[in-house]
């Protein structure tokens, strides 16, 4: 059981951590257009 | 897409919980293996999610080669992502099936090394993307996908071809498997493809957020010499 339980965990943490390198990429993105356009 | 995707998101949370309880209660226990095979209910929709972003990727990659279109290019780009984190949960889910059914994590047999291969081409496509600059990075990226995605027809039927350490398919291929095992395989397919989706599509906007930031950038760059005139 143990093999299971740790290849659904592994799973999610995969995708988890893949969700949050998506939502910090974005929320850096968003901050440098948002001074981008205060320059402008 | 917008109005679509909460429903999408509360869809994708239902289908993957209805989904885990599915593959880890409600189906039938394997009599070879016991409750070890239920890996293959995240294993093999993983690996089918993975092979329909690398085809995406593909079919965008070709469009980006003929009209040279951004939207195209962005893509192209989240397809090879989200796709490398599905190939990445094959890799990680594979071994952890194989050591206690096979008695081994890993072997050089050829599903498992064109699926290893595969993996490569597209983490070599994104570090491609990630680690040049210029005009023509979008362009080498998108022919080496389009080179890279003949490998998808070689891991899918490698073990049609050539005599594997992999089981032999069991949908599709000759193979049998219980109507209540193969239910719950789809429905976490289909969970999973709908996962799959909403990370594209978040991918997707960052894609083109990275796309206006560059173009903001560049139009900047053309207009401060003018200023400091």
């Amino acid at each position: 059981m143990k093999f299971l339980y740790a290849a659904y965990a592994a799973t999610w943490i995969i995708h988890i951590t893949y969700l949050w390198t998506i939502a910090r990429r974005y929320t850096r993105l968003r901050d440098k257009m948002t001074e981008l356009k205060k320059k402008a | 897409m917008k109005q679509a995707f909460p429903i999408l998101a509360i869809l994708t949370g239902a289908l993957l919980s209805y989904g885990l309880y599915e593959a880890l209660v409600a189906a039938p226990t394997d009599q070879m293996q016991g409750d070890v095979y239920r890996i293959i209910y995240y294993h093999v929709p993983s690996a089918w999610t993975a092979f329909v972003f690398f085809a995406i990727n593909f079919v965008a990659s070709i469009v980006y080669l003929i009209r040279r279109n951004l939207k195209s290019d962005a893509v192209a780009v989240a397809a090879a992502e989200v796709g490398v984190v599905f190939c990445t949960v094959v890799l990680v889910t594979g071994p952890l099936w194989a050591r206690p059914v096979w008695g081994i994590w890993w072997t050089w047999d050829m599903r498992l090394t064109s699926t290893l291969v595969l993996w490569l081409i597209y983490v070599s496509y994104l570090l491609l993307r990630r680690f040049t600059s210029g005009a023509q990075t979008p362009v080498l990226a998108a022919a080496l996908a389009v080179f890279g995605a003949l490998d998808i027809p070689l891991v899918y039927f490698s073990i049609w071809f050539f005599r594997t350490q992999h089981p032999q398919p069991v949908v599709g291929g000759g193979g049998s498997i219980d109507p209540r095992m193969l239910h719950v395989w789809l429905l976490n397919w289909a969970a999973f493809l709908c996962f799959g989706l909403l990370v594209f599509w978040s991918r997707y906007r960052l894609e083109v957020l990275q796309q206006e930031v560059n173009e903001t950038e560049a139009l900047e760059a053309l207009l401060e010499p003018r200023e400091s005139r």
